[in-house]
């Protein structure tokens, strides 16, 4: 989970990047995905690598969290785990659940297209229609409400997830609590600015 | 019944072990495999000699009560382990552990065994270092030691306020070992319940399997026992709510005797009795009178208003406390041995100067060891020595480092911090230096059953020094049972497995059957823990700090009495067939109303004061213990005879050839 | 002070349990919740009926015997203490008190609130130690100087007193506090560095097929130990097991 958690932090970084640059400049966020879209390593190494990784984290996830639960067939009748470990860490599943839930809607607005304008009907390549796209996306408000919540469960996600995956990988030392404080920052400021990105172009469409 | 001969070997003192371990006869590794062995208890002792008999190649049982053998009373040992190891180069031997041991024993344990004790001491460390054991250490790297009461070097090797733990489990782990390798067989919640004896030899066990109720046969060609001493008698102590005398009292019935019933342990620094519902008594560790002085006020007047919660101890001027152990003996102070150290407490509060609303209390003040250690903290730090406020947070937080969770756990008791206002303080019964009578080479008078640590009577004498129940526990369980049981088993290498349907067993499984279920037909109105609290009360009113022999007579009615009453009247709820704490405890105090008797007939038969034993009509007139040399310079081993108080007394005399037998002095 | 207490009973480990309410009255502040228990069984008996079985045994904090899960936490609502070391002062007058048995299914009931924690043993017997001999032919204890801060720290990891409260009160009823701190201790000594890779390997192997859950870091065990074990210990166990699964 530790690695596969900390792959998908990395490529989060990369997509926020990239999106940022969407609110600044539509020609530099046009070139970047126009190279992201057709670049073959991209392509053909890094997006299978990357799908790969998600399918992995969310099916270790749920694994995990079911035998974790068989752990303790006979439930407690009282159990305050408020009292002793923060809301996020104990309910990574059901944070992880919305996200993936996100997914697939992410999958419907964004992947599905794009494949299929690349690979299925194969239409002709115009290195200028990412950001239209985009912006398109973003009129209707249940969606950006979606996108919003969805990104609010992320921040959640990451704040112990990040974190976490250090102390799996065996890190706990004199810089833990640095580590503690840029995952935390990473976890509320990324999310914040994907929301940002997503009420940007929303309220810049009318 | 054989007369008692201890088997002390020939040849000068120092030279005793080497040479008996040199001639005593071995078993072959082929044959040690044919042979079976059983442990009872898994202490100190009891899980060093597991591991080391399963380590030499025996077959090795072992059963204990509770649901781990990690969980035995030993892990709750607190202030150290002696050894003779004189890292500190401050004079110490083998010969001087050895000389205050006796001394401190009040001149009433055997010399071999106790040189053989101080011998073996240094081994231990080496020992437990080697197995991962995290003793304290300083900051070059190597062992750190601390002074313990009656000494004056520093030989008290430490793990913080945990030293039992960290050595319990260490024996833990090398019986895990061997567990691992099926060396050792492990029966968790088993109790033992009988010994079986044929043809004159311990032959094997009766356990009962409390999970399950059910009784099994256990059969060996020599008998461990481990078990513990019996300061439960008393219902409060220190000791473990399960720590029990059963299996010693049943291998006494068996044709043990019992040795020294009456020599018992007060320790000084408890926690005092807060209230009727107390179930047990905390310990607070003897290291805290490395850094605590102890006093009580000067004036009645200030005790009462302490008493009424108008004065507060720190309030007090420093000349109008009463710091009594170092007035009256300046050379040890604070850190004289046990008994002396209760005693005092006991003559304080009863002239009245009680510190708590039972006037069952005195203080452990640490007020000064914050300020020396804080002066000396802001010196080595160059920081201001005048800055009150800064000594007292450096002072203790070096004490913190010391003592951090015997202070916690002061805390969590009494809801009081230490660190700012002084301990409160009172003695309890903690350790029992009587036991089950054993040769030279741990073994009773039957034979084949040995017994070991706790259980038995051998090195402390009348007193137990602080930190040497770990040392002798270890001793016996790692290095000297382990060689002196293969003199006794080199003849057994021909007898075969022991058959579990001799008759001897059937016998005995049904007596113990029988037993049980007389409990729980009695269906009487009383609890067995009334019964339990009061046979302490009568012990610790007429046989604990101090005695007569007016009190020792009616002790000895008393519970007579109060044991017939409980055959008839006590109530034992559930059945023998399922997990019934009730009837389990049933039997263990079934088996205190019977030591209680023999403890206040041996009590009364020692007219003398020694050790922990004060008996009124012997003292000086300064009011200290009186020995009686004369009279009394033997170890008293009672048999069994059907009946506690008709129980007969063999003495062993105690011959003294290094040592000169003088007065106890601490001034 | 008047209590409400809702207790779990079971009759042994295959009977099926429920919570049963006894009222107690009389309770004083200054008593343990052990001995508030001692009052509750005293008058069971008095009425006949059968006490409620808990463990306990040295009611000092140090034995690990006690094992009660008070109002939803492990040991209850204090912190750094066992249950036997909890005291009635916590808890306010007219309070309903629920008490459950350490629940995993590796820690299954015997009766009541006493549970089965040998799984713990196996876990040790499959490699806490160091294998050496007690031939009394050790090498001198001082032979070998120890960085006092390592001592410490493995000293701070050795006092785990195996209760099973970070079992009891881990989500996922992970054992890896436990299992850590005595793997920690070994790792963090020279005498334990020679078995280092079998041992952390061992032990895992062991632990997870006692049925424990897995560690998701909620660090939850490190806030209920009464002995405040770190999670440090935690990482420095994923790190063993990492470096000898790589070794092999």
């Amino acid at each position: 989970m530790a690695l596969s958690g900390l792959f998908l932090v990395v490529f989060l970084f990369q997509h926020f990047t990239i999106n940022f640059s969407s609110v600044f400049s539509a020609k530099t966020f046009n070139s970047l995905s126009h190279f992201m879209g057709t670049n073959p390593l991209v392509q053909f190494v890094l997006q299978p690598v990357l799908i790969f990784g998600v399918i992995y984290h969310f099916v270790m996830g749920f694994v995990l969290e079911i035998q974790n639960r068989g752990a303790r067939a006979t439930k407690y009748g009282s159990y305050n785990g408020g009292a002793n470990a923060s809301w996020m860490s104990r309910n990574m599943i059901l944070s992880g659940i919305v996200i993936l839930s996100f997914l697939g809607l992410h999958f419907y607005d964004f992947w599905v297209p794009e494949i299929n304008h690349k690979y299925i009907e194969v239409l002709p390549e115009d290195p200028n229609r990412y950001y239209e796209e985009l912006v398109h996306k973003f009129h209707s408000p249940v969606r950006v409400g979606i996108y919003v919540l969805s990104f609010v469960f992320l921040s959640l996600h990451l704040l112990h997830g990040f974190n976490s995956s250090f102390q799996s990988l065996g890190v706990n030392n004199k810089y833990s609590v640095t580590i503690q404080k840029l995952t935390r920052a990473f976890a509320i400021l990324i999310p914040l600015g994907f929301i940002f990105i997503a009420l940007y172009h929303h309220l810049n469409a009318f | 019944m054989a007369t008692l001969d201890s088997k002390i070997p020939q040849g000068p003192l120092s030279e005793k072990w080497t040479n008996h371990k040199s001639k005593i006869n071995l078993v072959s590794p082929a044959n040690k495999r044919l042979i079976d062995v059983i442990v009872v208890g898994t202490g100190l002792a009891g899980a060093s000699a597991s591991a080391t008999l399963a380590e030499l190649g025996y077959n090795v049982k072992t059963f204990c009560f509770q649901d781990s053998p990690r969980r035995a009373h030993s892990i709750a040992a607190q202030g150290g382990i002696n050894a003779a190891k004189n890292y500190q180069g401050d004079g110490d031997s083998t010969y001087r552990l050895f000389y205050d041991t006796i001394k401190g024993g009040d001149y009433r344990s055997r010399e071999s065994n106790v040189y053989r004790l101080a011998e073996v001491s240094a081994n231990i460390i080496d020992q437990c270092v080697a197995q991962g054991v995290p003793f304290a250490r300083d900051y070059g790297g190597l062992l750190d030691n601390r002074s313990f009461g009656g000494v004056l070097v520093s030989r008290t090797f430490y793990a913080k306020g945990q030293t039992g733990q960290q050595l319990l489990l260490g024996a833990y782990s090398a019986m895990n070992r061997q567990i691992g390798r099926g060396k050792i067989k492990m029966y968790n919640r088993h109790e033992m319940m009988d010994l079986v004896v044929i043809d004159g030899k311990a032959r094997g066990i009766i356990a009962r399997n409390l999970v399950n109720g059910k009784l099994e046969r256990h059969s060996a060609h020599a008998v461990v026992i481990a078990s513990g001493g019996y300061g439960n008698v008393f219902f409060l102590s220190t000791n473990a709510m399960g720590s029990n005398v059963s299996a010693a009292w049943k291998i006494h019935k068996r044709g043990a005797y019992f040795a020294n019933p009456c020599f018992t342990q007060i320790h000084p620094t408890c926690i005092p009795v807060s209230g009727d519902h107390q179930s047990k008594l905390t310990l607070m560790s003897e290291s805290l009178r490395n850094d605590g002085r102890i006093w009580v006020p000067k004036k009645l007047e200030d005790v009462k208003a302490i008493r009424a919660g108008k004065l507060k101890p720190t309030d007090l001027a420093e000349e109008d406390r009463d710091y009594y152990l170092e007035r009256r003996y300046p050379a040890f102070g604070n850190l004289v041995p046990r008994d002396v150290a209760s005693r005092a407490a006991k003559e304080r509060c009863d002239a009245g100067f009680g510190v708590n609303a039972t006037g069952e209390a005195v203080y452990l003040d640490f007020a000064a060891a914050i300020q020396r250690y804080g002066k000396e903290q802001a010196h080595v730090k160059g920081l201001d020595e005048n800055d009150a406020a800064l000594v007292k947070k450096l002072g203790q937080a070096v004490v913190k480092a010391k003592y951090g969770n015997l202070f916690q756990m002061y805390e969590k008791i009494v809801d009081q911090n230490p660190y700012e206002t002084p301990m409160m303080i009172y003695p309890a019964v903690h350790y029992t230096m009587g036991g089950v009578w054993v040769d030279y080479n741990l073994m009773t008078t039957i034979p084949g059953c040995y017994a070991i640590g706790e259980a038995n009577f051998s090195d402390h004498g009348a007193n137990r020094l602080g930190a040497s129940a770990l040392m002798q526990g270890l001793a016996d369980g790692y290095f000297v049972l382990p060689y002196t049981i293969g003199d006794y088993l080199s003849n057994d290498i021909r007898t075969g497995t022991i058959s579990t349907d001799d008759p001897a067993f059937e016998a005995a499984e049904k007596e113990v059957a029988d037993k049980l279920q007389a409990f729980l037909n009695c269906k009487g109105k009383n609890s067995v823990d009334y019964y339990h609290k009061r046979l302490g009360k009568i012990m610790w009113d007429k046989c604990g700090m101090s005695r007569n022999a007016d009190g020792l007579r009616e002790a000895i009615v008393e519970i007579k009495a109060l044991r017939e009453d409980f055959y008839k009247n006590v109530n034992v709820t559930g059945t023998a067939s399922e997990f019934n704490e009730q009837l389990a405890k049933a039997g263990r105090v079934a088996d205190f109303l019977e030591l209680g008797e023999l403890f206040a007939k041996d009590a009364l038969e020692r007219t003398e004061s020694c050790g922990g034993h004060f008996r009124e009509e012997s003292q000086t007139p300064e009011g200290e213990a009186l020995r009686d040399d004369k009279n009394f310079t033997f170890v008293s081993a009672w048999e069994y005879q059907g009946e506690p108080a008709q129980a007969k007394l063999h003495k062993e005399p105690l011959n003294y050839e290094e040592i000169e037998v003088k007065t106890r002095s601490y001034k | 002070m008047k209590l409400t207490l809702k207790i779990w009973r079971q009759a042994n480990a295959q009977a099926p349990g429920k919570m049963v309410t006894y009222p107690i009255d009389n309770v004083s502040p200054d008593m343990s919740f052990l001995e508030m228990m001692d009052v509750l069984n005293e008058q069971l008996i008095q009425k006949g009926d059968d006490p409620v079985a808990f463990d306990h045994d040295c009611r000092e904090g140090i034995c690990g015997m006690c094992s009660m899960f008070i109002n939803g936490e492990a040991h209850g609502p204090d912190r750094l203490v066992t249950t036997c070391q909890l005291h009635m002062r916590k808890f306010k007058d007219g309070d309903t008190i629920t008490i459950e048995p350490f629940r995993a299914n590796a820690f299954p009931v015997i009766k009541d609130l006493a549970v089965d924690r040998s799984a713990f043993d196996r876990i040790q017997q499959a490699g806490g130690f160091v294998s050496v001999n007690t031939s009394g032919n050790t090498q001198d204890a001082n032979a070998i100087p120890i960085d006092k801060h390592d001592a410490d720290r493995a000293f701070d990891a050795a006092t785990c007193i195996g209760c099973g409260a970070c079992v009891a009160t881990c989500k996922n009823a992970s054992a890896m506090l436990f299992v850590s701190a005595k793997v920690s201790q070994y790792a963090l000594l020279p005498q334990g560095k020679v078995e280092a890779t079998d041992r952390v390997l061992n032990m895992v192997k062991q632990m997870d097929s006692e049925g424990f859950g897995n560690c998701t870091n909620t660090g939850a065990c490190e806030v209920e130990c009464p002995k405040g074990i770190s999670l440090e210990n935690i990482a420095r166990m994923n790190r063993e097991y990492l470096s000898a699964s790589i070794k092999g």
